[in-house]
């Protein structure tokens, strides 16, 4: 019955590569074999590059919030991050806005969050000229962490705020970019950890409701906040809680959230005068 | 909880919940048909009446309407092909007692003039759970093949349902019981392993204190 704590992944880890401990686990709790679950990962990968190639910039969502934004950022000349991580930055909006736009995404682990694991990880293969079987470790990787916070906390922005979606999504994505990039298992926890630890408390305040305003943006947040934890991860810097301890502090603090700001679109951004406006615009919840 | 339910799956956003889960309600209602609806009735209840046009919720029923998985891309033009397709869509929002917040009251008939009415609640990942079948309560997600029987509630009926499925050597996944009053009707849900045969199905229903049965499989047919 799957990894219940990050310690046990990390156990598990002692003895073959982390990723494999991952999809060995899911091949005894769904019954399957190795091939079906290597292809079922693979699927998701190549709809994930999918997701990223198909991105139309002329495209607007239904309550014209959404749209044009990653085109923007990818001809933006000057920026203060550089060009790689300009990349990453609009890899995330490109998903989110497809996202928001009805195309097809993968949900990793959610539909809100979908532009955080591609925004780390195809920009990487194209730099470090990985191959797809890499990639889908990196997947395996993240699915891991991620089992363990859904087990342990949650992954919906409904029960837990954002911290649960996009906070979760980046700690997934900070373990996969450490195992990436050669790391040791205990550095991926540290990534995760890190990851967390840095958007613990985060709400949904969705505007109208509508998976576009603020989520489109914090996909960015997401895949950024990924890739420091990862780099402080590989410098050697250990987080001081540990992994588990984090999870379940973000599940503390999502069960201490009050309703208004668990995706009811009626707290936070969604509360202000503006987000009412737009929400009844949009033809979204008005909120309150 | 697999690692799939984290990663993945592929779908047409925006929302697991109000999207993902909103097709599959529509593809069980469609499922319980059996057939092709030609009229269907939405009814939207709480956070789906409220940012369910936001989030393509009444485009994301009538594509699972159609026959479409929660991947396909033509979901944000279904109403449009539900129209050439001649099906009758009428979609509106409304008060449900005590339903959970993503509720769709989907009544759907056929060319035979069959219809069937679902009660269905999207719980966030694109899983849903199954409320009622013709105002008969129950609680399940789909996942499995499942009997939805209405039975006269007295001794060994049960016994009796659980034979038929042991001769196919069927195994029972989880099993509800549920009735209006002692001696009265009762319904029994029963989620299976495998999906069972329309010889043991008619065996069933043949049973003597069985008044109705639903099978439900989203594993296979349209």
């Amino acid at each position: 019955m799957a990894f219940g704590s990050v310690g046990a992944l990390l156990r598990a880890a002692e003895e073959k590569p982390l990723w494999e401990a991952v999809l060995d686990e899911d091949c005894r709790d769904r019954g399957a074999d190795k091939k079906d679950s290597m292809e079922r990962m693979t699927a998701l990968w190549e709809a994930m590059v999918r997701s990223v190639d198909e991105y139309d910039p002329q495209q607007r969502s239904a309550s014209g919030l959404s749209g044009g934004q990653a085109a923007k950022m990818a001809a933006a000349e000057k920026t203060l991050c550089g060009p790689y991580m300009g990349r990453v930055m609009a890899t995330a909006l490109s998903v989110a806005e497809r996202n928001a736009c009805m195309g097809r995404i993968v949900a990793a682990p959610t539909a809100g969050a979908s532009g955080v694991m591609p925004a780390v990880l195809i920009p990487l293969r194209a730099r470090e000229n990985m191959d797809d079987e890499a990639m889908v470790r990196c997947l395996y990787v993240a699915a891991g962490f991620g089992q363990v916070i859904a087990t342990r906390a949650s992954v919906s922005g409904a029960e837990h705020g954002c911290q649960a979606e996009i906070g979760s999504a980046s700690g997934m994505a900070a373990a996969a970019l450490v195992h990436a990039l050669g790391g040791t298992p205990g550095q991926m926890a540290d990534a995760c950890a890190m990851a967390l630890q840095n958007v613990m408390g985060l709400v949904c305040d969705p505007v109208g409701g509508l998976v576009e305003e603020p989520c489109v943006k914090r996909n960015v947040m997401g895949a950024v906040n990924a890739m420091a934890a990862a780099d402080m991860a590989l410098a050697g810097i250990a987080s001081a809680i540990p992994c588990d301890d984090v999870i379940d502090a973000m599940a503390a603090v999502g069960r201490a959230m009050p309703a208004a700001l668990r995706e009811t679109g009626e707290g936070g951004l969604a509360a202000t005068r503006t987000g009412r406006k737009i929400a009844q615009r949009a033809g979204g919840k008005p909120g309150v | 909880m697999t690692i799939f339910d984290v990663m993945g799956p592929v779908m047409v956003g925006p929302s697991s919940s109000h999207t993902a889960g909103a097709v599959r309600i529509g593809l069980t209602a469609r499922r319980l048909l059996a057939s092709e609806p030609v009229k269907a009735d939405i009814l939207l209840h709480g956070s789906f009446a409220a940012t369910g046009a936001g989030h393509g919720t009444d485009r994301a029923i009538v594509a699972g309407l159609l026959g479409m998985a929660p991947d396909d891309p033509d979901i944000p033009r279904s109403l449009q092909l539900a129209k050439e397709r001649g099906m009758a869509v009428h979609i509106h929002t409304g008060e449900l007692r005590n339903a959970h917040p993503n509720t769709a009251l989907v009544t759907v008939t056929n060319a035979m003039d069959r219809t069937v009415e679902l009660s269905a609640s999207s719980l966030g990942g694109g899983r849903i759970r199954i409320n009622a079948i013709d105002g008969m309560e129950a609680s399940f997600s789909g996942e499995y093949p499942t009997l939805i029987i209405r039975n006269q509630d007295r001794p060994g009926m049960l016994s009796e349902i659980t034979r038929v499925l042991y001769e196919q050597r069927t195994n029972i996944a989880t099993l509800q019981l549920y009735r209006d009053r002692k001696g009265g009707l009762a319904v029994t849900v029963i989620e299976c392993d495998d999906p069972l045969t329309p010889a043991l199905r008619q065996e069933l229903a043949g049973l003597d204190g069985v008044v109705r049965y639903t099978y439900l499989n989203m594993t296979e047919g349209a």
